[in-house]
């Protein structure tokens, strides 16, 4: 018996404007994700997403280079009050988007329901990682494709591909969120927005950087210093989960929840093509196309080259990364701290 | 909110950011920002929506090692773009973006990203942090990069001093990956 070839996993890429969607695609993106400027969108940050008629244009633009456009519907609705998801869902359909991402099982019902055609991926959001829950967002659903959360081994997705009945996609360069994901109500907590009903994470409005006198950088949020980085030192997000606290078993600033630092599983690729990944992640919808041309640019050779048989030379991206270190993260090692 | 002049670490406001080009005179810069952003607003008419409530703001746009600032009000009925002194107050603005000239222009060539140069602390904005994302991506997302249809409003003479720029800010790149 011979070992079946290894599929071709698609990348996956961000796009937070038209110019990023079309850098994206010129860099050799098969799909690209994004959403609208609304709260169905978990990066529904200012100024950024897409108008209807903008969506319209990248689909096309996408769609003539043979690239796919999946709409990132990721947020949770609050009880009763579905219809914004819904009419964004419509609206995908109308254009002709390939997939809906979906979080939510009252979105993804009301998908299955009016737009049997259209693919629903199950986003990151939705926290499944077993077998079972899985399979029951198949079985309910038709859901083709689940977004894992960062927090599995390689070995352990190998394990889930061969017990699930859909696609599988992995995050491999980025935010490195190691939350339960769509259940983190950190930034809610301080700021009064949500995460996951809102779409904003320490949503811009709310942050604040005060440059001392000595150099050093302090970041606010909602009035709350959340870390204050040295002169020369490196920065990350103004996020709850990668501050610096005091607790009692540290001396000084403690990262008590995440370090600013960014997944970077280029090196883990031929493992986790071996492992059967469909589909690459690459976060960052809230990045400049310069980001995106590069990253996606850089995975494109790599993935390409890794299919040919040959050792991928990875481009340097570092300079890129959240407070300019990178981790492979628990795709690793759980014990990655 | 304003910051004093002296918050970003290679600011001295003296030094030109190419060796072989001084900082052109005020009088000279003004005519000129403003036909620049004139053309910029007519060619992207789309970048003003993503600046949704902050079209109207102030910002100060401090390159750290030129002798002057810049100051632009993004506002499509009342452009306004231009270089001011670092001699007395600085204008009244809602945030103010610093970085040295070489790192600014690599933004507006699209080939560098913001949040890159957040982390590395080679660019620091303060003042309305809201505004600021909206101005960057609405600069982001214009269909040509703004470096280009500036050098292209002079011709080869423009290409010429693009690619010098270029040219100078991949040096830089180059010996700052070299530092251990």
């Amino acid at each position: 018996m011979t070992t079946p070839a290894p599929i071709k996993p698609e990348l996956v890429c961000p796009a937070g404007t038209p110019a990023a969607l079309r850098a994206a695609v010129d860099a050799g993106a098969e799909n690209v994700y994004c959403g609208y400027q609304n709260a169905t969108n978990a990066r529904n940050f200012a100024g950024l997403n897409f108008t209807p008629d903008e969506m319209a244009q990248s689909i096309r633009y996408a769609h003539e280079r043979g690239s796919k456009v999946l709409i990132t519907l990721n947020t949770f609705p609050p009880a009763g009050k579905v219809d914004l998801w819904t009419d964004m869902a419509d609206l995908s359909a109308r254009l002709g988007a390939d997939a809906c991402i979906v979080a939510d099982i009252a979105v993804a019902d009301h998908i299955r329901r009016h737009h049997p055609q259209m693919r629903i991926h199950l986003s990151v959001q939705a926290a499944a990682s077993s077998p079972e829950a899985i399979a029951w967002y198949v079985r309910e659903f038709d859901v083709k494709r689940v977004v894992l959360p960062r927090i599995m081994t390689v070995s352990e997705i190998r394990g889930l591909v061969d017990e699930i009945p859909c696609e599988v996609e992995t995050f491999i360069f980025g935010n490195h969120g190691l939350m339960v994901e769509g259940r983190c109500s950190l930034t809610a907590y301080v700021t009064g927005q949500s995460t996951n009903m809102d779409g904003a994470c320490s949503p811009a409005a709310c942050v604040a950087y005060e440059q001392q006198d000595d150099g050093s950088l302090a970041t606010r949020l909602s009035g709350v210093m959340i870390d204050r980085f040295a002169a020369q030192e490196t920065a990350g997000y103004p996020t709850i989960c990668k501050g610096r606290y005091l607790a009692e078993a540290r001396d000084g600033g403690y990262y008590a929840f995440e370090e600013p630092v960014s997944l970077n599983a280029a090196t883990m690729l031929p493992e986790l093509i071996r492992a059967g990944v469909h589909a690459f992640k690459i976060e960052g919808r809230q990045r400049s196309r310069a980001y995106v041309k590069k990253v996606v640019a850089a995975f494109r050779e790599a993935v390409d080259t890794v299919m040919a048989g040959d050792e991928p030379k990875l481009a340097d991206l570092v300079a890129l990364t959240e407070g300019q270190k990178h981790t492979e993260g628990a795709l690793k090692s759980k014990t990655w701290r | 909110m304003t910051t004093s002049q002296t918050d970003h670490p290679a600011a001295d406001g003296a030094r030109g950011p190419l060796p072989l080009l001084p900082p052109p005179p005020l009088f000279l810069l003004r005519p000129l920002l403003a036909r620049i952003v004139r053309k910029v607003a007519a060619r992207n008419p789309g970048m003003f929506a993503r600046l949704g409530p902050h079209a109207g703001e102030h910002f100060l746009i401090d390159p750290v090692d030129m002798p002057f600032m810049l100051h632009l009000r993004p506002d499509p009925d009342a452009l306004d773009f231009r270089a001011v002194g670092r001699r007395g107050a600085a204008p009244p603005h809602v945030a103010r973006i610093s970085g040295t000239f070489l790192n600014l222009f690599t933004l507006m060539d699209s080939e560098q990203d913001g949040d890159a140069l957040f982390f590395s602390r080679d660019l620091v904005v303060t003042g309305d942090t809201e505004a600021v994302v909206c101005l960057r991506n609405a600069l982001d997302d214009v269909e040509e990069p703004i470096a280009h249809t500036v050098a292209a409003m002079f011709g080869p003479p423009g290409r010429l001093a693009l690619d010098l720029m270029r040219s100078a800010a991949d040096t830089r790149r180059r010996r700052e990956e070299a530092q251990p």
